[in-house]
């Protein structure tokens, strides 16, 4: 059996080539961008692209695939092929100030089909642009930062995709803009949007999840609440230091009233997150990491199972090892990498004992990179987690492999 | 040549990849699990029934308006005993003539609500007592236990002198239960399941769970707990069932350290105390239609009887005829793994206000007082070597 797995290396391998050699340079142009002064929150607006010839468009993408052998206490299901992924972006100048941007994103192999992204900017000033359309809220950083070939993990961070809702969209309207000087950028985003519903306390989880109000469709065309969701968020980074950023989302998020009838009270939900990255100096060590705070108002007589607070994050560590041309490739880069995660989606007391709630999380994923090019990258994650029930029962514990392929297009 | 030698070392880093670097539980040290011989099909509808007990129920799928729970894994986790949070309540009845307050939302307390709804609230009057959610493992063996058996274990005057006169708990049964063959006194059968032996068979015990924990209607229990009105059924037949076979072929637990010397003093002890005079540990099943169950030897540690336990642990509030100090014997198998379901602590006899194995001891009382004297009267080691003996259940 073990032989396989070097069949499903040679696969990715070979894949990795055929890539890049499916780029046909005569029609295409690779938009190069610069990614120096950039923040998280540019990262879905400064993606490399194609432009096609020489119109106003520019398109691209990205994929994720991988495969993945994990075992939760001592139980396997066996072998998976996984296509998490297939994001398509398309984005044109209208004008000089006028730009639209859109991502249609198909998940596990299209089960999931979902416009993530559609929005038309409109700028004033640099501190001034208005944004309206489909917009991805900006919580935390890897809500917006979080295309799969910039990730040396094939799963998305569990605090921002599981706590927090990843990639979580609505339609909105706000305002966003950045000023540098020197050394410094600063930038701000603020929205209002559609909003979370009743899933969020009322779902099969069985814990507080606010990713659920993912799976509601109909928040594109109505909020639950009536009552808007806001999103704000300021980042600050120094060349020389890196780049923090601190957010909130919060709103009203339940069905207070139908048909003109009160049938509960308002209640909310207030997010609150910190995020920063760095390089360091001299070894080139990227430190990426994010923490965030949720505080949902849950009726009393309601079951505890739903907490009411939580909180979470991750940091990831990405060392460089090994930079230079390998295997003829030039620019290619292996790196050492590893993730710690930690989730709490039930933080509090019981009424009944006084004691601790569980329904927790950690996991430590560390993993081996090879980066042929900057933005193709093959993975190597190993994956251990412990997590625990409400009852703070021993731990399920999960581990295993993944090696995946990553890349834009 | 180098690309061949990079090539060969990552493949054998990812030929590692297969392997699970944690340890897997033994047998032993989980509840969870089937009973042994049971049929490739067998084995589909335990899966099925797993789906049906890990279900969480949402107010899309019926739960409530009021409910204790939102799936039976939340009062029993791992398959194990609950916890003070998943605790229920029931009330209303103060002696064998039955429920009085069934009318004002008894026997169960549906003490949770969904938003915008108001939790049930004990009536003014009622007497109640805490349940604390059992293990479920092994219960295709009691269920399959014959009558004639449990009454073989019955003493009702105390004949032999020691002390305990065990009974059954005759109950009434729904009329979506087919008693087969089962033994009857004046309509009424005997009861096996819950603190009180009120539920006949573990079809009975399930429609309840689903009706009274979590607010479910199912075509043999199609009353709503919030309006007390008929509503359209809210779970398949075919789920219910599949979850009583889940329950009925879980596997029984199995006893850890069984060849330790000290666990083999301490069963001594267990017997030389006559706790075993209650905790039988030797029964055998009738015919079971699931070979595995059938005419199978099995050490539960219980008589399926009630017995009155004394003033300390009467809550003034019963079920069926058994009076208000009378409660089931509680299987002791499985006690040495309460604590992995009950947060790392036990909470021990019918409300858990016992924390340890020694204060449940201590809260013995009527006819239990000579085994719990008996006991007080061993020296420390002996005490440790029982202690020992129970834990390895």
């Amino acid at each position: 059996m073990r032989i396989s797995i070097s069949y499903i290396i040679i696969f990715f391998c070979a894949f990795a080539n055929t890539v890049n050699a499916q780029i046909d340079p005569t029609l295409l142009k690779r938009v190069t961008k610069d990614t120096t002064k950039t923040l998280n929150m540019d990262a879905i607006y400064n993606r490399p692209t194609l432009n096609i010839n020489k119109t106003p468009i520019a398109i691209g993408g990205y994929l994720e695939t991988n495969w993945q052998h994990l075992t939760t206490d001592g139980i396997s299901e066996g072998h998976q092929f996984q296509a998490r992924r297939l994001s398509i972006f398309m984005s044109s100048s209208i004008s000089k100030r006028v730009k639209f941007l859109s991502e249609l994103e198909f998940e596990d192999g299209g089960k999931e089909i979902s416009i993530e992204f559609a929005s038309v900017d409109v700028e004033f000033h640099p501190l001034a642009n208005f944004r309206a359309g489909i917009i991805v809220n900006p919580i935390g950083s890897f809500n917006q930062n979080h295309d799969g070939p910039k990730w040396e993990f094939t799963d998305r961070p569990i605090s921002a995709t599981q706590m927090l809702p990843g990639t979580f969209s609505n339609v909105g309207a706000g305002l966003y803009g950045k000023k540098y000087h020197k050394n410094w950028m600063f930038g701000y985003e603020a929205y209002f949007s559609g909003n979370f519903d009743n899933s969020i306390i009322e779902n099969t989880q069985n814990k507080t999840y606010l990713p659920a109000a993912k799976d509601n469709p109909e928040r594109f065309e109505e909020i639950n609440s009536g009552e808007p969701l806001f999103t704000g968020k300021m980042a600050v980074r120094n060349s020389k230091i890196g780049e923090i950023g601190l957010s909130y989302m919060g709103g009203i998020y339940n069905k207070f009233q139908d048909d003109g009838i009160i049938i509960d009270k308002k209640r909310r939900v207030n997010i609150f997150a910190i995020d920063f990255n760095t390089t360091l100096p001299k070894i080139k060590t990227f430190i990426t990491a994010e923490w965030a705070w949720i505080k949902v108002d849950v009726p009393e007589t309601y079951t505890q199972q739903f907490g009411n607070k939580q909180y979470g994050g991750f940091v990831d560590i990405v060392q460089p090892i090994v930079k230079g041309t390998i295997l003829d490739w030039e620019n290619a880069t292996i790196n050492v990498a590893c993730r710690l995660e930690y989730v709490d989606w039930n933080v509090g007391k019981f009424k009944e004992t006084g004691e601790n709630m569980g329904e927790d999380l950690w996991s430590i994923v560390p993993a081996l990179s090879f980066r042929p090019n900057s933005q193709t990258v093959i993975r190597l994650n190993y994956r251990l987690q412990k997590q625990r029930d409400i009852l703070l029962n021993p731990p399920s514990v999960t581990d295993g492999f993944n090696l995946g392929i990553s890349t834009y297009f | 040549m180098k690309k061949l030698i990079l090539y060969v070392a990552f493949c054998t880093i990812a030929m590692s990849c297969e392997t699970s670097y944690v340890d897997i539980p033994a047998d032993d040290e989980v509840l969870d699990g089937t009973i042994e011989g049971l049929s490739n099909e067998e084995l589909a509808r335990f899966l099925s029934g797993d789906g049906a007990f890990t279900e969480v129920f949402t107010r899309n799928t019926g739960l409530g308006s009021t409910f204790v729970a939102t799936s039976c894994i939340s009062c029993h986790a791992g398959d194990g005993k609950g916890h003070p949070f998943t605790t229920l309540i029931r009330f209303g009845q103060a002696d064998e003539n039955g429920n009085t307050f069934l009318h004002l939302g008894g026997p169960q307390l549906q003490n949770r609500a969904m938003p915008g709804y108001t939790p049930e609230q004990i009536p003014f009057g009622a007497t109640f007592s805490k349940f604390t959610p059992p293990a479920n493992t092994g219960l295709g063996f009691l269920q399959y236990l014959t009558d004639a058996d449990i009454l073989a274990m019955a003493d009702p005057n105390d004949l032999d002198g020691d002390g305990i006169s065990g009974v059954p708990n005759w109950i009434t049964i729904p009329s979506y239960i087919n008693p087969e063959s089962a033994v009857t006194q004046n309509g009424k059968y005997i009861g096996r399941f819950g603190k009180k032996a009120a539920a006949f068979s573990l079809l009975h015990q399930t429609v309840n769970a689903y009706n009274q924990d979590m607010g479910i209607t199912s075509t043999f229990n199609p009353i709503d707990v919030y309006t007390n009105e008929e509503i359209d059924p809210e779970v398949t037949n075919v789920k219910v069932n599949d979850l009583v076979f889940y329950l009925k072929t879980l596997k029984a637990p199995i006893q850890r350290n069984q060849n330790d010397e000290e666990v083999i003093r301490g069963k001594n002890l267990f017997n030389q105390v006559n706790c075993v005079g209650c905790h039988k540990s030797n029964l055998t099943t009738g015919y079971s239609p699931i070979s595995g169950l059938s005419f199978k030897s099995f050490s539960p540690y219980t008589d399926m009887l009630l017995h009155d336990m004394g003033s300390g642990l009467d809550d003034g509030y019963t079920e069926g005829i058994a009076k208000t100090s009378e409660w089931r014997t509680p299987p002791l198998w499985g006690l040495g793994l309460s604590t992995n379901s009950q947060g790392g602590q036990y909470f021990l006899m019918h409300d858990g206000r016992a924390h340890s194995i020694e204060e449940a001891i201590a809260m013995h009382g009527g006819e239990s007082n000579n085994s719990k004297n008996a006991y007080n009267n061993l020296s420390q080691a002996d005490k440790n070597a029982v202690l020992k003996f129970l834990k390895s259940l």
